[in-house]
């Protein structure tokens, strides 16, 4: 049941991409929070981040997105960001919440659009390489997964690639403009 | 704490011998890693066959100790000494790793007299004082052997991305060096520890890790290691979960007028996902 929605949604949401975004160079990522039928549901903590390919000082490491419960007082909120756990150990550990244009609120279940210009913050000037897209949701009493899609930087022609979870994520779909 | 410090040594060299006889001395930490600005963490002291199970009781070891992320001291809190064991709380408020410890050292002689009765010193349940050893130990007693002992115990938090301030070895007794951050341990990847005995490397130390949770296991499932010559070893953990690490060294490079040299050491370590 649930798998079907999952297909039926990343393609329409394959479609609203086609149909044209920004044509600047950079990345549009859709995310989807799945439906989940479970007796006490919260919205998912989630992380959005690039890695390169290389392994150590070389290695690339930029976050682009991340949901959390921003509002509570006190940044009461925070303190569950290291359930994210491999974007924690990544990068989440070394950032000071709310990070400027890449922290904001948990997103209700559906498909989220996000988009990233090449030589703008977050994503800033991505240098030619290979890298992995991670998309890491994680809910209070739920599961945590993590989705990556690999890509190869820049591109001649409009690219997309997708991913798909099985529990907490849904489909993640990565559209690469030259 | 003071209560701590008054009641400090009780008979190490029966904590000793009862880890010969498959138990462990643990202290364990509620969480290992904190986001945001921190907050409380608890911790349990205790002796046990199963880890991490209340069932043999909580030694009295000494002091607990706290190396802060700048590497200065701070102290634990709402310390409670029960029957099976010792709790305490600690607030972690510096981003940075915290060091959990408590250190113990001690002197012991036995040998066997003129007319063949084993003797030993310090008494059961008393701390030997090396001032004494003279009076206490006979001129003529036979198949001396006096063993200086050092134990640590140690545990590691930290807020945000790990440091290692804290963790500078004192180079006295048994001690870990982390070449891998024990707060940065992945199941995926190996990791990798010094171990030094009064600063030095201790070779062929004898390393044992075990997971938390042998109740429910058919087997206990430990694996031994051992030092290289530089002191080094390289653990697998293979799967996320919270482990013990013992590790034993002992040789004969001990200063008078002991004669044997022997470092008892362990950690609690929580290996997350990659």
């Amino acid at each position: 049941m649930l798998k079907k929605m999952l297909i039926k949604q990343s393609l329409f949401v394959g479609a609203l991409l086609a149909s044209g975004f920004a044509s600047a160079a950079g990345l549009n990522i859709s995310v989807e929070v799945p439906k989940l039928n479970v007796a006490e549901y919260h919205t998912p903590y989630a992380a959005v981040w690039l890695e390169s390919t290389e392994e150590g000082d070389k290695k690339t490491v930029k976050t682009l997105s991340v949901w959390y419960a921003d509002k509570k007082r006190e940044g009461g909120g925070e303190k569950w960001l290291k359930d994210l756990r491999q974007w924690w150990r990544r990068d989440g550990r070394t950032l000071t919440f709310p990070v400027d244009g890449v922290s904001g609120a948990t997103k209700l279940s559906g498909v989220h659009q996000l988009s990233y210009t090449q030589g703008t913050a977050p994503l800033g000037n991505l240098p030619k390489g290979n890298y992995t897209l991670f998309v890491e949701l994680a809910r209070e009493g739920g599961g945590r997964e993590v989705v990556k899609v690999p890509f190869t930087w820049p591109v001649e022609k409009t690219t997309s690639l997708s991913a798909s979870g099985t529990a907490e994520v849904g489909a993640v779909t990565l559209e690469l403009n030259p | 704490m003071k209560k701590f410090i008054q009641c400090a040594f009780f008979s190490t060299a029966m904590v000793a011998s009862a880890i010969t006889q498959a138990h462990s001395l643990w202290l364990l930490p509620s969480e290992t890693s904190k986001g945001g600005k921190g907050g409380w963490v608890t911790f349990d002291l205790a002796l046990s066959t199963e880890l991490f199970n209340f069932d043999s009781g909580a030694p009295k070891l000494g002091a607990i100790q706290v190396a802060t992320p700048s590497g200065s001291l701070s102290e634990v809190q709402n310390a409670f000494e029960g029957k099976l064991r010792t709790s305490f709380d600690l607030e972690i408020n510096q981003p940075g790793t915290y060091k959990v410890f408590v250190t113990n050292s001690s002197l012991n002689a036995r040998w066997e007299t003129a007319d063949g009765k084993r003797g030993f010193w310090p008494a059961r349940g008393e701390k030997a004082d090396p001032a004494q050893f003279s009076t206490a130990v006979p001129k003529d007693a036979k198949n001396l052997e006096v063993t200086q002992s050092t134990r640590r115990l140690e545990t590691f938090v930290t807020l945000g991305a790990p440091n290692k301030d804290a963790l500078k070895p004192t180079n006295q007794g048994l001690e870990l060096v982390s070449v891998t951050h024990p707060n940065d341990l992945a199941a995926s990847e190996p990791s990798e520890f010094i171990f030094l005995i009064d600063g030095k490397p201790a070779v062929g130390a004898k390393i044992e890790v075990v997971e938390g949770g042998s109740r429910y296991r058919l087997s206990p499932g430990e694996q031994n290691y051992e030092t290289d010559k530089n002191g080094h070893v390289k653990i697998q953990w293979k799967k996320t979960g919270i482990f013990w690490l013992g590790a034993e060294y002992k040789d004969n490079k001990a200063t008078k007028p002991a004669t044997v040299r022997s470092g008892s050491y362990s950690a609690t370590f929580e290996v997350l996902a990659e």
